[in-house]
């Protein structure tokens, strides 16, 4: 196992590395801009352009600048030009909005999903599978850019049942938290229901073929001992690596969306808000910590599966 | 049954699978509804779908009404009262007639689509085909390639290219997009989306390359090229259609969600991802700006994802394609091994 961490993790470091240079590449090398005068922004004139220039070392090579952008962008000293706000510290604020949204989202997809997955299973072929797979389809179909938009028009502004937006700290008032974070919640959560309750249902019609579960029928358990223990056990394990893959895409992704429908003030809607304004270095700034967090915690869910899993570590280091 | 090849074999089951018929249908239908954009604004609506009728009043069964209200509030869906004109209202303050928009709009959401995926089945079949064939220092160095690209976000890398080149558009070499072209978008989705496709193509080449035929085929004196083209490609086909079809999802999606952000398709152009974006500033008074166009991705969207499920199960029941399709993985395909 020790061995299996080391290399796992020397791996993440080198991918680490990697995403810095392409994030380096893509703001830097590839665009046809003078850097210094896109960073400035739109309130750019030429003292401020000179002083980028300073800055960011755009006269050094580029190993230089590669450098220097990291520096800046891990030591806090990111600035906006244009609003004059220091990056890191804007993120950091939106940090408990944008995760509050997130882990809600994941505790319903999670349980809404296994959940209809398990009954889709156990009935499969009956009417309720049907209108399980028909509603799980439509689900995986969802653009949030629809589903956000049409929550908050249909269950906030028209009716009055929820509030239109807007972040209230879980420390501030907890009960207030959670009724603001409803609907984007579910925005965020129906989509990755859908596609679990797909996969749990996939995965436990193939483990129900198995031979250690004929045993089982065999050996006289209830259907529910046969389902509970043998089948839903061996079903969920590979959701753990799906899991930790869709918590950073979503993290990533489509709360970026669902944050600025309902003005979250989260990273995400910091995100949305600098790419309107065309403002680069808060860009930059949530794409390096945003893909470095993705990666760390996919680095760790791949840890915890190979501790649950002992087929993946003794396979991985026999190859 | 006897004798027929497996592309006659899917045929016939796709044929007798309602449910991927329906979903056909409606894909044609939508790609129709696009396609004849240009007839219904030149004949129907009189009208572009940039062209503003801010101050202009139109003849509604008989009475005059303005396309835009004093307070700002366009008109509603009119249908053909107009004869035509504004079928489904005006899009706001500038008054565009929404159904022309709507047209022109999923043409651009189609086109990105459908192109972003082109793009993306050509790379990915090439890097496959080049790591199954060669494996070796050439499959880890393709493979170590496709892991970065694949463990950086899709959205985030698509909103730092679409930000930054749209500012500055692309000039490298031959090669020179403008900032606000739609080719922009397409490619960078095109690109990002590589490794979804081309991981699970690399495991199965890498099986393939083990059977006997392709051994065969180099016994006879097949270079590398013949082998690559004639012995790997078409077992490689029928798993990188599904994957593509499903993949028109995934790039729509992102289209979606980066023009809605304003790091996709660029103004003037209008695609249903940044029409959603438009619409959502007046959500309050003109819901349907925002439903229309995010209606459109829907029920687009889920017709590729009822006919491609259809097309894997139609090729092989016990893929699992969509599930790589979603996550990139590298897991073999079982059928190959």
């Amino acid at each position: 196992m020790a061995r299996f961490i080391l290399r796992r993790l020397a791996g993440m470091v080198l991918v680490l590395f990697a995403i810095s240079l392409i994030v380096f590449a893509i703001f830097v090398v590839i665009p046809s801009y003078d850097p210094a005068e896109a960073i400035a922004g739109k309130n750019s004139n030429p003292q401020l352009v000179a002083n980028v220039e300073e800055t960011w070392g755009f006269d050094e090579p580029l190993p230089v600048q590669y450098l220097t952008m990291m520096k800046l962008a891990f030591s806090g000293e990111l600035v906006s030009y244009s609003s004059e706000a220091n990056v890191t510290e804007q993120i950091w604020e939106g940090l408990p909005a944008t995760f509050s949204l997130c882990i809600g989202a994941a505790v319903i997809w999670l349980l809404l999903g296994l959940l209809l997955g398990y009954i889709a299973a156990v009935h499969a072929g009956r009417p309720a599978d049907r209108v399980l797979t028909v509603l799980a389809v439509i689900g995986i179909s969802m653009p949030v850019v629809l589903l956000a938009p049409a929550c908050l028009y249909f269950l906030a502004i028209q009716t009055d049942l929820f509030p239109t937006g807007g972040y209230v700290p879980l420390s501030e008032d907890p009960l207030e938290w959670a009724y603001h974070l409803v609907l984007p919640w579910t925005s965020l959560a129906i989509l990755f229901a859908g596609f679990y309750s797909r996969v749990l249902r996939s995965n436990m019609l193939e483990a129900m073929e198995e031979d250690h579960v004929r045993t089982a029928r065999a050996k006289g358990l209830t259907e529910r001992q046969v389902v509970t223990r043998h089948v839903l056990r061996n079903s969920l394990i590979p959701i753990v690596t799906l899991f930790g893959l869709d918590f950073a895409a979503a993290l990533a992704g489509a709360a970026i969306v669902t944050e600025s429908v309902f003005n979250l003030q989260g990273v995400g809607q910091y995100a949305a808000d600098s790419i309107a304004n065309l403002d680069l270095p808060p860009i930059m700034g949530v794409t390096l910590l945003g893909a470095f967090f993705v990666v760390l915690f996919n680095t760790l869910v791949d840890l915890a599966y190979a501790y649950l899993d002992p087929r993946i570590r003794l396979g991985e280091s026999a190859r | 049954m006897e004798g027929r090849g497996p592309w006659y074999l899917t045929y016939r089951r796709l044929r007798s699978n309602r449910f991927a018929l329906a979903a056909l249908a409606l894909f044609l239908a939508i790609g129709a509804f696009v396609l004849a954009a240009p007839l219904w604004a030149d004949w129907v609506a009189h009208t572009g779908p940039n062209e503003t009728h801010t101050t202009e009043k139109i003849e509604v069964g008989g009475e005059k009404r303005e396309v835009v209200n004093s307070d700002g509030t366009p008109i509603g869906p009119v249908w053909l009262d107009a004869g035509g004109r504004f079928f489904l209202g005006a899009d706001g303050r500038l008054g565009r007639d929404e159904m022309v928009r709507l047209m022109y709009g999923g043409r651009t959401s189609l086109a990105i689509g459908v192109g972003a995926t082109v793009i993306t089945t050509l790379l990915a079949l090439a890097l496959a085909l080049l790591a199954g064939y060669y494996r070796g220092w050439v499959d880890t160095a393709i493979s170590r390639v496709l892991d970065v690209v694949w463990a950086f976000p899709v959205m985030l890398l698509g909103i730092a290219l679409g930000t930054a080149l749209a500012i500055s558009g692309i000039d490298i070499g031959p090669l020179t997009i403008s900032g606000g072209s739609t080719w922009l978008p397409l490619l960078i989705i095109g690109f990002v989306l590589v490794p979804y496709m081309a991981r699970p193509l690399r495991g199965e080449a890498l099986a393939l390359r083990e059977r006997e035929f392709v051994e065969a085929a180099e016994a006879q004196g097949s270079g590398p090229l013949r082998v690559m083209l004639n012995e790997l490609l078409p077992n490689l086909l029928p798993t990188a259609i599904v994957l593509a079809t499903l993949n028109v999802v995934n790039a729509m999606l992102l289209e979606a969600g980066l023009s809605f952000l304003g790091a996709g398709v660029q103004e003037p152009d209008s695609s249903w991802g940044s029409m959603v974006a438009e619409g959502v500033e007046v959500l309050a008074t003109t819901p349907l700006l925002t439903i229309l166009p995010g209606l459109m991705i829907l029920l687009t969207v889920l017709a590729v994802n009822v006919f491609g499920d259809a097309l894997r199960d139609a090729t092989d029941p016990r893929s699992k394609v969509h599930l790589e399709s979603h996550t990139g993985s590298y897991e073999p395909d079982r059928r190959a091994v």
